[in-house]
Protein backbone atom coordinates (compact mmCIF):
# COMPACT_ATOMS: atom_id res chain seq x y z
CA UNK A 1 0.00 0.00 0.00
CA UNK A 2 3.08 2.22 1.24
CA UNK A 3 4.21 1.75 -2.69
CA UNK A 4 0.91 2.65 -4.41
CA UNK A 5 0.67 5.85 -2.20
CA UNK A 6 4.24 7.42 -3.13
CA UNK A 7 3.39 6.56 -6.76
CA UNK A 8 0.35 8.62 -6.44
CA UNK A 9 2.41 11.62 -4.88
CA UNK A 10 3.70 11.97 -8.40
CA UNK A 11 0.63 12.69 -9.91
CA UNK A 12 -1.98 15.33 -9.66
CA UNK A 13 -4.74 13.81 -7.97
CA UNK A 14 -7.94 14.39 -9.61
CA UNK A 15 -9.23 16.21 -6.59
CA UNK A 16 -6.40 19.29 -6.57
CA UNK A 17 -8.95 21.22 -8.74
CA UNK A 18 -11.17 21.10 -5.66
CA UNK A 19 -8.25 22.92 -3.92
CA UNK A 20 -7.76 25.51 -6.19
CA UNK A 21 -11.56 26.44 -5.52
CA UNK A 22 -11.19 27.37 -1.67
CA UNK A 23 -13.69 29.68 -0.29
CA UNK A 24 -15.63 29.13 -3.52
CA UNK A 25 -18.65 27.17 -2.54
CA UNK A 26 -19.86 27.02 -5.83
CA UNK A 27 -17.99 24.14 -6.31
CA UNK A 28 -20.55 21.42 -4.97
CA UNK A 29 -23.61 20.49 -7.10
CA UNK A 30 -26.28 22.64 -5.60
CA UNK A 31 -23.55 25.48 -4.27
CA UNK A 32 -24.13 26.62 -0.34
CA UNK A 33 -28.00 25.21 0.60
CA UNK A 34 -27.02 27.41 3.64
CA UNK A 35 -28.45 30.42 1.90
CA UNK A 36 -31.68 32.14 3.28
CA UNK A 37 -34.67 30.94 1.67
CA UNK A 38 -36.42 34.24 2.57
CA UNK A 39 -33.19 36.49 1.91
CA UNK A 40 -34.48 40.37 1.28
CA UNK A 41 -37.68 39.00 2.49
CA UNK A 42 -39.85 41.87 4.84
CA UNK A 43 -40.36 39.62 7.59
CA UNK A 44 -42.28 42.22 9.49
CA UNK A 45 -45.15 41.16 11.77
CA UNK A 46 -48.34 42.47 10.71
CA UNK A 47 -49.51 44.89 13.15
CA UNK A 48 -51.46 43.39 16.45
CA UNK A 49 -49.85 40.31 15.86
CA UNK A 50 -48.58 37.91 18.47
CA UNK A 51 -44.75 36.89 17.13
CA UNK A 52 -45.17 33.75 19.15
CA UNK A 53 -48.30 32.69 17.63
CA UNK A 54 -47.65 33.27 14.20
CA UNK A 55 -44.24 31.54 14.49
CA UNK A 56 -46.50 29.08 16.06
CA UNK A 57 -48.43 28.76 13.31
CA UNK A 58 -45.83 28.47 10.51
CA UNK A 59 -44.36 25.58 12.53
CA UNK A 60 -47.80 24.03 12.36
CA UNK A 61 -48.08 24.43 8.77
CA UNK A 62 -44.49 23.68 8.13
CA UNK A 63 -44.25 20.19 10.49
CA UNK A 64 -47.27 19.05 8.74
CA UNK A 65 -45.50 18.99 5.23
CA UNK A 66 -41.89 18.44 6.48
CA UNK A 67 -43.23 15.46 8.34
CA UNK A 68 -45.52 14.17 5.27
CA UNK A 69 -42.80 15.07 3.10
CA UNK A 70 -40.24 12.47 4.25
CA UNK A 71 -42.95 9.66 4.85
CA UNK A 72 -43.71 9.65 0.99
CA UNK A 73 -39.95 10.41 0.46
CA UNK A 74 -40.05 6.42 1.45
CA UNK A 75 -41.43 5.57 -1.42
CA UNK A 76 -38.74 6.59 -3.31
CA UNK A 77 -37.07 3.13 -5.08
CA UNK A 78 -40.09 1.44 -3.20
CA UNK A 79 -43.64 2.66 -5.77
CA UNK A 80 -45.18 0.31 -8.16
CA UNK A 81 -43.46 1.62 -11.16
CA UNK A 82 -40.83 4.66 -11.80
CA UNK A 83 -43.90 6.85 -12.63
CA UNK A 84 -45.54 6.38 -9.66
CA UNK A 85 -41.89 6.77 -8.07
CA UNK A 86 -40.79 9.50 -9.64
CA UNK A 87 -44.51 11.57 -8.87
CA UNK A 88 -44.14 10.69 -5.27
CA UNK A 89 -40.58 11.90 -4.76
CA UNK A 90 -41.78 15.29 -6.75
CA UNK A 91 -44.76 15.87 -4.39
CA UNK A 92 -42.48 15.03 -1.45
CA UNK A 93 -40.01 17.41 -2.50
CA UNK A 94 -42.30 20.13 -2.86
CA UNK A 95 -43.72 19.56 0.11
CA UNK A 96 -39.87 20.14 1.85
CA UNK A 97 -39.83 23.39 -0.30
CA UNK A 98 -43.40 24.37 1.79
CA UNK A 99 -41.62 23.60 4.74
CA UNK A 100 -38.55 25.14 4.33
CA UNK A 101 -40.21 28.25 3.87
CA UNK A 102 -42.57 27.94 6.90
CA UNK A 103 -39.98 26.81 9.19
CA UNK A 104 -37.90 29.54 8.43
CA UNK A 105 -40.55 32.14 8.61
CA UNK A 106 -41.31 30.96 12.52
CA UNK A 107 -37.93 30.97 12.99
CA UNK A 108 -37.81 35.04 11.64
CA UNK A 109 -41.12 35.73 13.51
CA UNK A 110 -40.35 34.16 16.63
CA UNK A 111 -36.60 33.41 17.16
CA UNK A 112 -37.22 31.54 20.58
CA UNK A 113 -38.57 28.68 19.09
CA UNK A 114 -35.41 27.79 17.22
CA UNK A 115 -33.23 25.15 19.27
CA UNK A 116 -29.29 26.03 20.44
CA UNK A 117 -27.15 24.81 18.50
CA UNK A 118 -23.87 24.72 19.96
CA UNK A 119 -21.33 27.85 19.21
CA UNK A 120 -20.24 28.20 15.84
CA UNK A 121 -22.47 25.49 14.39
CA UNK A 122 -23.60 26.18 11.02
CA UNK A 123 -27.21 25.50 10.84
CA UNK A 124 -29.90 27.81 9.90
CA UNK A 125 -32.70 28.25 11.37
CA UNK A 126 -34.80 26.28 9.56
CA UNK A 127 -32.20 23.34 9.30
CA UNK A 128 -32.56 24.01 13.49
CA UNK A 129 -35.81 23.41 13.54
CA UNK A 130 -35.95 20.47 11.49
CA UNK A 131 -33.51 18.36 12.78
CA UNK A 132 -32.90 19.52 16.94
CA UNK A 133 -36.26 19.13 17.86
CA UNK A 134 -37.87 16.22 19.74
CA UNK A 135 -40.72 14.54 18.95
CA UNK A 136 -42.77 16.50 21.50
CA UNK A 137 -41.50 19.92 20.10
CA UNK A 138 -43.49 19.09 16.70
CA UNK A 139 -46.82 20.28 16.22
CA UNK A 140 -47.82 18.37 13.01
CA UNK A 141 -51.02 16.58 12.83
CA UNK A 142 -50.79 13.09 13.51
CA UNK A 143 -52.50 12.15 10.19
CA UNK A 144 -49.13 12.49 8.40
CA UNK A 145 -47.33 10.07 10.53
CA UNK A 146 -48.62 6.61 9.91
CA UNK A 147 -46.32 4.42 7.95
CA UNK A 148 -47.31 4.57 4.23
CA UNK A 149 -49.23 0.56 4.13
CA UNK A 150 -49.70 -0.24 0.34
CA UNK A 151 -50.12 1.84 -2.32
CA UNK A 152 -54.01 1.98 -1.59
CA UNK A 153 -53.74 3.08 1.48
CA UNK A 154 -50.85 6.19 0.35
CA UNK A 155 -53.34 7.21 -2.29
CA UNK A 156 -56.26 7.51 0.51
CA UNK A 157 -53.91 9.40 2.67
CA UNK A 158 -52.51 11.63 0.01
CA UNK A 159 -55.82 12.51 -1.34
CA UNK A 160 -57.53 13.67 2.26
CA UNK A 161 -54.09 15.54 3.16
CA UNK A 162 -54.09 17.00 -0.23
CA UNK A 163 -57.39 18.00 -0.33
CA UNK A 164 -57.33 19.53 3.19
CA UNK A 165 -54.39 21.44 2.79
CA UNK A 166 -55.37 22.97 -0.53
CA UNK A 167 -58.07 23.98 1.66
CA UNK A 168 -56.54 26.06 3.97
CA UNK A 169 -53.72 27.23 1.79
CA UNK A 170 -56.09 29.05 -0.54
CA UNK A 171 -57.69 30.85 2.03
CA UNK A 172 -54.48 31.51 3.57
CA UNK A 173 -53.59 33.31 0.56
CA UNK A 174 -54.99 35.85 2.02
CA UNK A 175 -53.45 36.31 4.86
CA UNK A 176 -52.78 39.47 6.49
CA UNK A 177 -48.49 38.49 6.67
CA UNK A 178 -48.03 38.35 3.60
CA UNK A 179 -44.77 36.29 3.71
CA UNK A 180 -47.58 33.56 4.69
CA UNK A 181 -49.92 34.88 1.88
CA UNK A 182 -46.89 34.39 -0.72
CA UNK A 183 -45.81 30.79 0.64
CA UNK A 184 -49.86 29.63 0.61
CA UNK A 185 -50.29 31.25 -2.95
CA UNK A 186 -47.71 29.60 -4.13
CA UNK A 187 -48.11 26.33 -1.95
CA UNK A 188 -51.95 25.90 -3.06
CA UNK A 189 -50.34 25.42 -7.06
CA UNK A 190 -48.65 23.11 -6.25
CA UNK A 191 -51.15 21.28 -3.91
CA UNK A 192 -53.81 21.50 -6.92
CA UNK A 193 -51.34 18.83 -8.75
CA UNK A 194 -50.54 16.50 -5.77
CA UNK A 195 -54.67 16.41 -4.82
CA UNK A 196 -55.30 15.59 -8.70
CA UNK A 197 -52.78 12.75 -8.84
CA UNK A 198 -54.87 11.37 -5.26
CA UNK A 199 -57.67 11.74 -6.94
CA UNK A 200 -57.13 9.95 -10.26
CA UNK A 201 -55.55 7.25 -8.42
CA UNK A 202 -58.18 6.80 -5.92
CA UNK A 203 -60.66 6.43 -8.94
CA UNK A 204 -58.75 3.96 -11.00
CA UNK A 205 -58.01 2.00 -7.93
CA UNK A 206 -61.84 2.23 -7.18
CA UNK A 207 -62.91 1.08 -10.79
CA UNK A 208 -59.93 -0.92 -11.62
CA UNK A 209 -59.65 -4.71 -10.43
CA UNK A 210 -61.07 -6.37 -7.54
CA UNK A 211 -58.04 -6.60 -5.58
CA UNK A 212 -57.24 -2.90 -6.13
CA UNK A 213 -60.99 -2.17 -4.98
CA UNK A 214 -60.30 -4.41 -1.92
CA UNK A 215 -57.03 -2.67 -1.27
CA UNK A 216 -58.61 0.80 -1.58
CA UNK A 217 -61.83 -0.51 0.97
CA UNK A 218 -59.29 -1.84 3.55
CA UNK A 219 -57.29 1.60 3.67
CA UNK A 220 -60.34 4.05 3.95
CA UNK A 221 -60.26 3.16 8.26
CA UNK A 222 -56.87 2.92 8.43
CA UNK A 223 -56.07 6.81 6.50
CA UNK A 224 -59.44 7.95 8.49
CA UNK A 225 -58.33 7.43 11.75
CA UNK A 226 -56.88 10.20 12.54
CA UNK A 227 -59.29 12.23 10.22
CA UNK A 228 -60.90 14.36 12.80
CA UNK A 229 -57.47 15.67 13.67
CA UNK A 230 -57.34 17.65 10.93
CA UNK A 231 -60.39 19.74 11.50
CA UNK A 232 -59.82 20.43 15.66
CA UNK A 233 -59.19 24.17 16.07
CA UNK A 234 -56.14 24.73 18.52
CA UNK A 235 -56.33 28.07 20.20
CA UNK A 236 -53.57 29.49 17.88
CA UNK A 237 -55.73 28.46 15.23
CA UNK A 238 -58.66 30.59 16.89
CA UNK A 239 -56.75 33.75 17.56
CA UNK A 240 -54.74 34.23 14.04
CA UNK A 241 -58.10 33.15 12.53
CA UNK A 242 -59.96 36.62 14.32
CA UNK A 243 -56.85 38.91 13.12
CA UNK A 244 -56.70 37.74 9.62
CA UNK A 245 -53.36 35.74 9.53
CA UNK A 246 -54.23 32.34 10.15
CA UNK A 247 -57.38 29.86 9.30
CA UNK A 248 -59.28 27.79 11.54
CA UNK A 249 -59.40 24.52 10.59
CA UNK A 250 -62.43 23.43 12.01
CA UNK A 251 -63.86 26.50 9.08
CA UNK A 252 -62.76 24.01 6.05
CA UNK A 253 -64.30 20.79 7.69
CA UNK A 254 -67.33 20.99 5.54
CA UNK A 255 -65.58 21.71 2.14
CA UNK A 256 -63.41 19.08 2.80
CA UNK A 257 -66.09 16.62 3.63
CA UNK A 258 -68.07 17.42 0.50
CA UNK A 259 -65.25 17.50 -1.75
CA UNK A 260 -64.02 14.28 -0.40
CA UNK A 261 -67.67 12.49 -0.60
CA UNK A 262 -67.96 13.39 -3.86
CA UNK A 263 -64.42 11.95 -4.97
CA UNK A 264 -66.17 8.52 -2.72
CA UNK A 265 -69.54 8.40 -4.31
CA UNK A 266 -67.77 8.60 -8.32
CA UNK A 267 -65.53 5.66 -6.65
CA UNK A 268 -68.55 3.89 -5.53
CA UNK A 269 -67.66 4.24 -1.50
CA UNK A 270 -68.53 5.73 1.49
CA UNK A 271 -66.62 7.26 4.17
CA UNK A 272 -65.30 4.82 6.74
CA UNK A 273 -67.99 4.80 9.95
CA UNK A 274 -65.22 3.79 12.22
CA UNK A 275 -63.94 5.69 15.30
CA UNK A 276 -61.38 8.26 15.22
CA UNK A 277 -58.42 8.06 17.59
CA UNK A 278 -58.66 10.15 20.79
CA UNK A 279 -56.42 12.69 22.01
CA UNK A 280 -53.77 11.45 24.36
CA UNK A 281 -53.18 13.23 27.80
CA UNK A 282 -56.31 15.83 26.42
CA UNK A 283 -54.12 16.42 23.49
CA UNK A 284 -53.41 15.83 19.63
CA UNK A 285 -50.27 16.29 17.18
CA UNK A 286 -51.14 20.13 17.30
CA UNK A 287 -50.13 19.60 21.46
CA UNK A 288 -46.93 18.07 20.64
CA UNK A 289 -48.34 14.43 21.39
CA UNK A 290 -47.65 12.06 18.71
CA UNK A 291 -48.13 8.30 17.98
CA UNK A 292 -44.86 6.18 17.98
CA UNK A 293 -44.19 6.32 14.28
CA UNK A 294 -43.55 9.74 14.17
CA UNK A 295 -40.34 9.14 16.61
CA UNK A 296 -39.14 6.26 14.48
CA UNK A 297 -39.59 8.51 11.85
CA UNK A 298 -37.68 11.45 13.23
CA UNK A 299 -34.98 9.37 14.19
CA UNK A 300 -34.14 8.41 11.05
CA UNK A 301 -34.56 12.00 10.03
CA UNK A 302 -32.34 13.34 12.03
CA UNK A 303 -29.59 10.87 12.87
CA UNK A 304 -27.16 12.41 10.53
CA UNK A 305 -27.62 16.39 11.29
CA UNK A 306 -27.60 15.34 14.95
CA UNK A 307 -24.42 13.19 14.86
CA UNK A 308 -22.46 16.36 12.96
CA UNK A 309 -24.76 19.59 14.84
CA UNK A 310 -21.23 21.77 13.41
CA UNK A 311 -21.43 20.10 9.96
CA UNK A 312 -21.13 21.93 6.49
CA UNK A 313 -23.01 19.76 3.86
CA UNK B 1 -16.96 42.81 -21.34
CA UNK B 2 -15.98 44.27 -17.94
CA UNK B 3 -18.13 46.49 -15.27
CA UNK B 4 -16.40 48.88 -13.58
CA UNK B 5 -18.14 51.36 -11.76
CA UNK B 6 -15.58 53.95 -11.89
CA UNK B 7 -15.78 54.33 -15.81
CA UNK B 8 -19.60 54.28 -16.12
CA UNK B 9 -22.80 56.01 -14.79
CA UNK B 10 -25.49 54.04 -12.87
CA UNK B 11 -27.49 53.61 -15.68
CA UNK B 12 -24.88 52.26 -17.74
CA UNK B 13 -24.02 50.18 -14.92
CA UNK B 14 -27.33 49.04 -14.87
CA UNK B 15 -27.84 48.19 -18.16
CA UNK B 16 -24.46 46.28 -18.31
CA UNK B 17 -25.31 44.27 -15.35
CA UNK B 18 -28.98 43.80 -16.33
CA UNK B 19 -27.47 41.84 -19.34
CA UNK B 20 -25.14 40.01 -17.71
CA UNK B 21 -27.67 38.88 -14.93
CA UNK B 22 -30.18 38.17 -18.02
CA UNK B 23 -27.89 35.75 -19.68
CA UNK B 24 -27.04 33.41 -17.15
CA UNK B 25 -28.07 29.76 -18.11
CA UNK B 26 -30.77 28.12 -16.06
CA UNK B 27 -29.15 24.72 -14.81
CA UNK B 28 -32.22 22.33 -15.10
CA UNK B 29 -32.60 23.79 -18.32
CA UNK B 30 -29.53 25.42 -20.27
CA UNK B 31 -31.35 26.19 -23.01
CA UNK B 32 -33.03 28.90 -21.52
CA UNK B 33 -31.54 31.97 -19.93
CA UNK B 34 -32.65 32.69 -15.86
CA UNK B 35 -34.72 35.97 -17.75
CA UNK B 36 -36.12 33.03 -20.69
CA UNK B 37 -37.60 31.46 -17.92
CA UNK B 38 -38.99 34.65 -15.68
CA UNK B 39 -36.98 33.51 -12.55
CA UNK B 40 -34.92 36.77 -13.09
CA UNK B 41 -37.65 39.57 -11.59
CA UNK B 42 -35.03 42.56 -11.23
CA UNK B 43 -31.68 43.79 -11.38
CA UNK B 44 -30.90 47.05 -8.98
CA UNK B 45 -28.12 49.14 -8.90
CA UNK B 46 -27.28 50.64 -5.04
CA UNK B 47 -25.97 54.19 -4.94
CA UNK B 48 -22.76 53.05 -3.67
CA UNK B 49 -22.45 50.44 -6.82
CA UNK B 50 -24.09 47.55 -4.81
CA UNK B 51 -25.80 45.07 -7.39
CA UNK B 52 -29.28 43.57 -6.04
CA UNK B 53 -30.66 40.71 -8.06
CA UNK B 54 -34.00 39.66 -7.49
CA UNK B 55 -34.89 36.00 -8.32
CA UNK B 56 -38.45 34.52 -7.90
CA UNK B 57 -38.81 30.08 -7.44
CA UNK B 58 -40.28 28.34 -10.00
CA UNK B 59 -41.52 25.76 -7.25
CA UNK B 60 -40.98 26.02 -3.24
CA UNK B 61 -39.01 22.98 -2.94
CA UNK B 62 -36.88 23.76 -6.47
CA UNK B 63 -33.45 22.23 -5.88
CA UNK B 64 -31.34 24.69 -8.37
CA UNK B 65 -32.34 28.14 -6.79
CA UNK B 66 -29.29 27.67 -4.75
CA UNK B 67 -27.06 26.98 -7.95
CA UNK B 68 -29.12 29.81 -9.66
CA UNK B 69 -27.68 32.72 -7.10
CA UNK B 70 -24.49 31.00 -7.49
CA UNK B 71 -24.32 31.38 -10.86
CA UNK B 72 -25.85 34.76 -10.68
CA UNK B 73 -23.10 36.22 -8.17
CA UNK B 74 -19.94 34.03 -10.19
CA UNK B 75 -21.00 35.93 -13.73
CA UNK B 76 -21.64 39.12 -11.74
CA UNK B 77 -17.78 38.36 -10.37
CA UNK B 78 -16.34 37.60 -13.50
CA UNK B 79 -17.37 41.16 -15.03
CA UNK B 80 -15.89 42.87 -12.22
CA UNK B 81 -18.80 43.07 -9.88
CA UNK B 82 -17.30 42.53 -6.48
CA UNK B 83 -20.43 43.74 -4.23
CA UNK B 84 -23.70 41.18 -5.39
CA UNK B 85 -26.50 40.24 -3.15
CA UNK B 86 -29.62 38.17 -4.65
CA UNK B 87 -33.06 38.76 -2.72
CA UNK B 88 -36.02 36.23 -3.18
CA UNK B 89 -39.12 37.50 -4.15
CA UNK B 90 -42.16 35.53 -3.73
CA UNK B 91 -45.20 37.26 -4.66
CA UNK B 92 -46.44 37.28 -7.29
CA UNK B 93 -45.61 33.22 -7.36
CA UNK B 94 -43.62 32.53 -10.51
CA UNK B 95 -46.15 31.00 -13.37
CA UNK B 96 -44.91 29.35 -16.56
CA UNK B 97 -46.71 32.22 -18.15
CA UNK B 98 -43.57 34.01 -17.60
CA UNK B 99 -41.38 31.94 -19.90
CA UNK B 100 -40.51 34.57 -23.06
CA UNK B 101 -41.48 33.85 -26.55
CA UNK B 102 -37.75 33.23 -26.83
CA UNK B 103 -37.40 30.39 -24.59
CA UNK B 104 -40.39 29.03 -25.39
CA UNK B 105 -38.56 28.52 -28.88
CA UNK B 106 -35.47 27.53 -27.35
CA UNK B 107 -37.93 25.18 -25.27
CA UNK B 108 -39.19 23.26 -28.07
CA UNK B 109 -36.24 23.34 -30.18
CA UNK B 110 -34.23 21.18 -27.41
CA UNK B 111 -37.00 18.57 -27.86
CA UNK B 112 -39.16 19.88 -24.53
CA UNK B 113 -42.64 20.85 -25.22
CA UNK B 114 -43.10 24.35 -23.64
CA UNK B 115 -46.40 25.29 -21.65
CA UNK B 116 -49.70 26.22 -22.60
CA UNK B 117 -51.29 28.80 -21.23
CA UNK B 118 -52.66 28.85 -17.26
CA UNK B 119 -56.06 29.13 -16.68
CA UNK B 120 -56.62 30.95 -13.34
CA UNK B 121 -59.77 30.26 -11.50
CA UNK B 122 -61.08 32.50 -8.58
CA UNK B 123 -62.53 30.65 -5.83
CA UNK B 124 -61.83 26.92 -4.86
CA UNK B 125 -59.90 24.86 -7.27
CA UNK B 126 -62.95 22.30 -8.14
CA UNK B 127 -61.60 19.29 -8.08
CA UNK B 128 -60.73 17.39 -11.58
CA UNK B 129 -60.79 13.57 -11.90
CA UNK B 130 -60.80 13.00 -15.40
CA UNK B 131 -57.41 12.81 -16.95
CA UNK B 132 -55.75 15.95 -17.94
CA UNK B 133 -56.23 17.22 -21.19
CA UNK B 134 -53.61 19.85 -22.44
CA UNK B 135 -52.65 20.95 -26.38
CA UNK B 136 -49.55 19.61 -25.99
CA UNK B 137 -47.49 19.01 -29.69
CA UNK B 138 -44.63 16.24 -29.94
CA UNK B 139 -41.48 18.58 -30.33
CA UNK B 140 -39.81 15.88 -32.48
CA UNK B 141 -42.37 15.44 -34.99
CA UNK B 142 -44.79 18.11 -34.91
CA UNK B 143 -47.30 15.35 -34.32
CA UNK B 144 -50.34 16.70 -31.98
CA UNK B 145 -51.34 12.86 -30.84
CA UNK B 146 -49.45 12.53 -27.57
CA UNK B 147 -50.36 10.84 -24.30
CA UNK B 148 -49.23 11.93 -20.65
CA UNK B 149 -47.61 9.20 -18.65
CA UNK B 150 -46.77 11.14 -15.73
CA UNK B 151 -48.02 14.56 -14.45
CA UNK B 152 -44.51 14.55 -12.73
CA UNK B 153 -41.20 14.24 -14.52
CA UNK B 154 -37.47 14.48 -13.79
CA UNK B 155 -37.69 17.81 -12.36
CA UNK B 156 -40.89 19.70 -10.56
CA UNK B 157 -41.73 21.52 -13.13
CA UNK B 158 -42.37 18.87 -16.06
CA UNK B 159 -44.62 16.57 -16.73
CA UNK B 160 -44.11 13.27 -19.04
CA UNK B 161 -46.00 12.37 -22.60
CA UNK B 162 -45.30 9.86 -25.21
CA UNK B 163 -46.08 10.79 -28.72
CA UNK B 164 -48.15 8.01 -30.60
CA UNK B 165 -46.91 9.14 -33.81
CA UNK B 166 -43.04 8.47 -33.63
CA UNK B 167 -43.51 7.09 -30.08
CA UNK B 168 -40.57 9.26 -28.64
CA UNK B 169 -41.25 10.24 -25.00
CA UNK B 170 -40.22 13.97 -24.19
CA UNK B 171 -40.75 16.39 -21.37
CA UNK B 172 -43.69 18.88 -21.26
CA UNK B 173 -43.16 22.28 -19.20
CA UNK B 174 -46.10 22.33 -16.67
CA UNK B 175 -49.06 24.94 -16.65
CA UNK B 176 -48.68 26.93 -13.23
Amino acid sequence: MTHIADKDLDHESVYDGLADLEGDASQWAFGTSFEDPLAGVDTTIPEGVDPADLAAYCLMLGDDALVYSHRLSEWCSNAPDLEEDIALANIALDLLGQARLLLARAGAADPRVVPALPEGSPVPAEDALAFFRDDGGFVNVRFVEPDNGDFAVTVARLLVFATWRLALLERLAGSRDPVLAAIAAKGATEVTYHRAYAGRWFLTLARGTEESRRRLETALPVVWRYYADLFASHEVDRRLDEQGVGVDPAGVAEEVGALLDRVLATSGLERPPGPSAGPVSGGTGRDGRHTEALSRLLAEMQSVARAHPLGRW
Amino acid sequence: MSVSAGTLDRQQLRQQVRGVAAAVADPELPMLTLADLGVLRDVEVEPHGQVVVTITPTYSGCPAMATMRDDLVHALHDHGVRDVEVRVRLHPAWSSAWISDRGRRALAEAGISPPGPVRRVSGPIAIDLSPTRREVRCPRCGSGRAELTSEFGATACKALYRCLECLEPFDHVKEI
